[in-house]
C-alpha cells in the first residue's frame, strides 16, 4: 500500500510491522508523533515515561525480558538517557532494542544543535540514518533485526527534515506477530559489576569488529556512480539536498553512520577525482572518515556553514553554482516570533514576576516564551529541571541580597515530573530557601498536549481521546502533596488566572527569605480547555498601556495609543480586565 | 515546472494556527493521487504559537530535497499579507505566482508598539504580481470561517496541473464529514476569485 507518511509515522508503521511489543518515550519535537502513532495500534503497548532515562530503562527491561522495544526521544533527551545507554551497550539485548533520536539542526524547537551520531560512536552501537520516509520505514525494521543478530541496542537518527517531511512509502498491511523471546537469568550478561563488565567489554570489542564487517555488506550504504569528477559523501536529508544541487555527482550515501565501512569508502574515494564530505552543523563524518586515512577536498566555492541545517542553495554555493535570480528579502517587516496564546494561564505569573523585577530561572516548555517582549521575565533556560536547581545556585551566589531582586525558579508540570523533583529534593536537603513556581496547566503543551504524570493521562488513554480535564480525581499526581513529602514546609496552591491571588502568593513567598516556598499555579492550557467566554468591552480607554504589556495576541495598541480587542482571537479569559488600573475593561462573564 | 529537475515547488506561508498544515496536506495528497512523487515539509513545535510558519510541497517525477530555496518557488500561497512580503525572496522572479489572502494580522511586536506595520503593503504586493484573494472574507460570508485555507487551495488550483475531481475527492475525504459541502463551495469560490 502506497501512503504519504512523515518520517515519524513511517517509523511507527515500520516498528508495528516488525512486531514491536513495547513503545516508550518522552515527548520532544521533532520525535513526538512517532510514539503517538504507534500507540494507535492495539497490538503494541505504549507509554510515556516521566523522562528519557526512565524510558530507556523500561525498554531495556522489556528487551531483557524478551520483548522487541522502541524508545523515542529528541536529541537532548539522549543526554538524559545517556546513563543507561552507555551501559546497555555493554549488556546487549534479548528482544530487539531500538532507540530513536530526533535531531534538530537549525534548532527550530530546541535549545542546542547537538548531533546524536556522536552517541552511537561513543557507545559503539549501530546508527541507522534514513533519508526519507521509505527508508525510515525500512530501516527501523532492519534495526530490530540487527539488534537481535548482534546482541546490541541500535539507534535510528532522523533530523527534523526527515521526521516532519511526508514522502510516499510502500508499506505492508499487517503486524508481523513476533513471539516474546524466552527469558533465562544471565547475570554475567546483565549484572554490570566489574568482573562481569570487563568480560562484556571484550564482547563489545569483538562485536564492533563484526559490525564493521557487517557495514561493508549491509546494503544500508549506497554507492551511486555518475560523473566521476565529483564524489560526495552524505546522509539523511543532506543527501537529498546534494541530489538536488549536484544531480550529476557520484554519491556515497551513508545509511549506516556508525560503524563506517572502510573498504567501500576507500573504493569510492579512489573512483572519483575529487571527494567532498557534505554534512550539516558538525564534522562528524569528516572526523571519522579522515581518521580512516581517507582525505577529502576543500570546496571550490564558499565553505559550508558550521551551524544550522544545509539547503541545496548552500551546497550550490560551496560548488560555485550561481543562485537563481530572486527578489531581495524585505528587511523592514515587523518580526513575528511565537508568543503565549490568548488566555494562556502562564501569562499573569510572568507579568507579576516582571513587575516585581524578579530574576527568573526558567525551564523547557511553552513558558520559555515568558522571556519574550513585552514579558521579558525569564533569565535562563538550559535544560529540563534546571530552573529549580539553578535558582538554588543563584541563592548560593547571594544574588537576591546583592541585587535586591527576588530570585524565582519557574517550571511546568511535565518538566517538574521529568527532572524537577530531584532538583527540588536537592534544595530541600541542603536547607535552601527561595521561591519556586510550578505552573500546572494540566498538559505537556509545547509538544502538542500529551499526557504526563501530573495530569494522569496515559499514552493509551491519550490515543483513545481522554482529555486531562476528564481524569478522575486521585489519578493525577498530587504535586502539593509530593512537595510536602519532600520536605517543603510552605506549599500553596493558586489559581493562575486570578491576578490578586498570584500577586499575593508571589509577594508572600519572596518576602519570607528564610523559608523555601513552592507555589503551585493551577489552570488548564487553552489548547485543552477551549471554552470561550465573550470578549470584554473597553470603555473610555485612557491609553495607559497596562493591558498592552500583557503581550496578549488578542489586544492591539491602536494608532491613538488606545487598546483594541481582536474578537477572533480573544477567549474572554479576563486577564486584561484584571490589569486595567481604571476599570475600563469590562468582562462580560459567560 | 522547472526544466532542470522537473519538480514543482509550492510554498505555503502564514501565521501559526491559520491552517497551513491542513492546506499543505490537501495539496500533497492531491499531487500524490495525481500520480506524482511528492514531499511535504512542515515546521512543528514552538513556531506554532502564533509565529511565522511555512510548509513546502514539492512534486514531480522524482523529488529530491524537501526544502524551498530562494528564487525557487513556482507558487507561493500566503495566508496573511505581511507573511507574503516576508517570503518574497523565495518566489521565482521571472515566472513565480503569488496568491495572497487579503488580510493582515498584527504580530505581537506591533500590538505592543515595538514595531510598525509597513504602510505600503498593497503597493509592494502589486509589485510582486500578487493575486489577492479575499479568502477570509469569502469564508466568513459563507458562514464557514474555518474554510479560509480551502478557499486559498481553490485559488492555488488554478496554477497547478491537477484535475478538479482529484482535489474534490481529497477534500471530501480529509475534512470533517459535516463540512464537506461548505469546503467544496469554498474551494470553488477560491477558484473563481483567482480567475476574476
Amino acid at each position: 500500500m502506497r501512503r504519504l507518511l512523515s518520517g515519524n509515522e513511517a517509523i511507527a508503521q515500520g516498528a508495528w510491522e516488525a512486531g514491536v511489543h513495547i513503545g516508550v518515550g518522552y515527548p520532544g519535537t521533532p520525535s513526538t508523533e512517532t510514539l503517538e502513532n504507534l500507540s494507535k495500534h492495539d497490538e503494541v503497548y505504549c507509554e510515556w515515561a516521566p523522562n528519557e532515562k526512565v524510558a530507556l530503562e523500561v525498554a531495556a527491561g522489556a528487551s531483557m525480558g524478551g520483548a522487541r522495544s522502541l524508545v523515542t526521544m529528541k536529541h537532548v533527551g539522549v543526554n538524559v538517557a545517556a546513563d543507561p545507554l552507555m551501559s546497555v551497550c555493554n549488556t546487549g539485548v534479548n528482544g530487539g532494542l531500538v532507540v530513536l533520536a530526533a535531531d534538530d539542526p537549525s534548532m527550530f524547537s530546541s535549545q542546542n544543535e547537538q548531533d546524536s551520531r556522536n552517541y552511537a560512536a561513543f557507545a559503539r552501537i549501530p546508527m541507522l540514518e534514513p533519508a526519507d520516509s521509505q527508508e525510515a520505514f525500512d530501516f527501523v525494521q532492519r534495526a530490530f533485526e540487527i539488534s537481535e543478530e548482534f546482541d546490541c541496542p541500535v539507534m535510528v537518527r532522523e533530523s527534523m527534515r526527515i521526521a516532519h517531511t511526508k514522502t510516499l512509502v510502500e508499506t505492508g498491511e499487517s503486524h508481523n506477530d513476533q513471539p516474546l523471546r524466552s527469558f533465562e537469568p544471565d547475570p554475567a550478561k546483565y549484572v554490570m559489576m566489574p568482573g562481569f563488565a570487563r568480560q562484556r567489554r571484550l564482547f563489545v570489542n569483538d562485536r564492533t569488529r563484526k559490525l564493521v564487517e557487517f557495514a561493508e555488506n549491509s546494503g544500508l550504504n549506497r554507492v551511486e556512480m555518475r560523473d566521476t569528477s565529483i564524489g560526495v559523501i552524505a546522509s539523511g536529508a543532506v543527501y537529498q539536498h546534494v541530489r538536488e544541487a549536484l544531480p550529476n555527482a557520484s554519491t556515497y550515501k551513508l545509511g549506516l553512520s556508525w560503524p563506517f565501512a572502510p573498504q567501500s569508502l576507500r573504493a569510492f574515494a579512489n573512483s572519483v577525482d575529487k571527494l567532498y564530505i557534505v554534512e550539516e552543523a558538525c564534522d562528524y563524518f569528516a572526523e571519522h572518515i579522515h581518521a580512516l586515512g581517507i582525505r577529502s577536498d576543500a570546496f571550490p566555492g564558499i565553505a559550508l556553514p558550521e551551524e544550522g541545517e544545509l539547503t541545496p542553495a548552500l551546497i550550490k554555493r560551496a560548488f560555485s553554482i550561481a543562485a537563481p535570480y530572486a527578489f531581495t528579502a524585505a528587511d523592514d517587516l515587523p518580526p513575528r516570533p511565537p508568543s503565549l496564546c490568548a488566555g494562556c494561564p502562564h501569562r499573569l505569573v510572568f507579568v507579576t514576576l516582571r513587575n516585581m523585577k524578579a530574576v527568573v530561572t526558567g525551564d523547557i516548555g511553552c513558558y520559555t516564551l515568558g522571556a519574550t517582549p513585552p514579558l521579558g521575565a525569564v533569565h535562563s533556560t538550559v535544560d529540563m529541571g534546571a530552573s529549580l536547581s539553578m535558582a538554588h545556585g543563584m541563592e548560593l551566589a547571594h544574588v537576591q541580597e546583592r541585587t535586591n531582586r527576588p530570585v524565582v525558579g519557574v517550571i511546568g508540570d511535565s518538566t517538574f515530573a521529568h527532572s524537577g523533583i530531584t532538583s527540588l529534593l536537592g534544595t530541600v536537603y541542603n536547607g535552601g530557601s527561595g521561591t519556586l513556581c510550578i505552573l500546572d496547566n494540566r498538559t505537556t503543551a509545547m509538544t502538542g498536549c500529551q499526557g504526563n504524570p501530573c495530569n494522569g493521562v496515559t499514552l493509551k488513554e491519550q490515543a483513545r481521546g481522554l482529555s486531562p480535564l476528564d481524569v478522575p480525581a486521585g489519578k493525577p499526581l498530587d504535586i502539593e502533596g509530593l512537595c510536602k513529602a519532600l520536605g517543603v514546609d510552605d506549599v500553596v496552591s493558586v489559581d493562575s488566572q486570578d491576578l490578586a491571588a498570584v500577586k499575593e502568593a508571589l509577594k508572600n513567598a519572596t518576602d519570607s527569605s528564610d523559608t523555601l516556598s513552592v507555589i503551585v499555579f493551577h489552570s488548564p492550557c487553552r489548547l485543552i480547555d477551549r471554552t470561550r467566554k465573550s470578549a470584554p468591552e473597553i470603555k473610555n480607554c485612557r491609553a495607559c498601556g497596562m493591558c498592552i504589556k500583557l503581550g496578549c495576541p488578542a489586544i492591539e495598541k491602536g494608532d491613538d495609543g488606545k487598546a483594541y480587542i481582536d474578537f477572533t482571537q480573544c477567549v474572554g479569559c479576563g486577564q486584561c480586565a484584571q490589569v486595567c488600573p481604571f476599570g475600563c475593561i469590562e468582562s462580560k462573564g459567560e | 515546472m522547472s526544466n532542470e529537475t522537473q519538480t514543482m515547488t509550492v510554498l505555503l506561508v502564514g501565521v501559526g494556527g491559520q491552517g497551513t498544515i491542513l492546506a499543505g496536506d490537501l495539496l500533497a495528497k492531491t499531487a500524490a493521487a495525481s500520480g506524482y512523487d511528492v514531499k511535504i515539509s512542515e515546521i512543528h513545535g514552538m513556531s506554532q504559537r502564533g509565529g511565522s510558519v511555512s510548509t513546502v510541497v514539492r512534486f514531480g517525477e522524482h523529488v529530491a530535497s524537501m526544502i524551498c530555496d530562494e528564487g525557487c518557488a513556482d507558487v507561493i500561497v500566503s495566508f496573511e499579507a505581511i507573511e507574503a512580503l516576508r517570503a518574497q525572496q523565495y518566489l521565482k522572479r521571472d515566472c513565480g505566482r503569488l496568491f495572497v489572502n487579503d488580510e493582515a494580522i498584527s504580530p505581537v511586536s506591533v500590538a505592543i508598539g515595538n514595531a510598525t506595520m509597513p504602510g505600503d503593503v498593497s503597493a509592494r504586493l502589486e509589485e510582486l504580481g500578487a493575486v489577492r484573494i479575499p479568502a477570509g472574507h469569502i469564508a466568513r460570508s459563507a458562514n464557514s470561517p474555518k474554510s479560509t485555507n480551502v478557499v486559498l487551495m481553490g485559488a492555488l488550483s488554478t496554477a497547478l496541473p491537477f484535475e478538479d475531481e482529484v482535489w474534490r475527492k481529497i477534500i471530501s475525504k480529509r475534512v470533517p464529514p459535516k463540512t464537506v459541502d461548505a469546503n467544496l463551495a469554498a474551494f470553488d469560490a477560491g477558484k473563481q476569485s483567482a480567475r476574476a
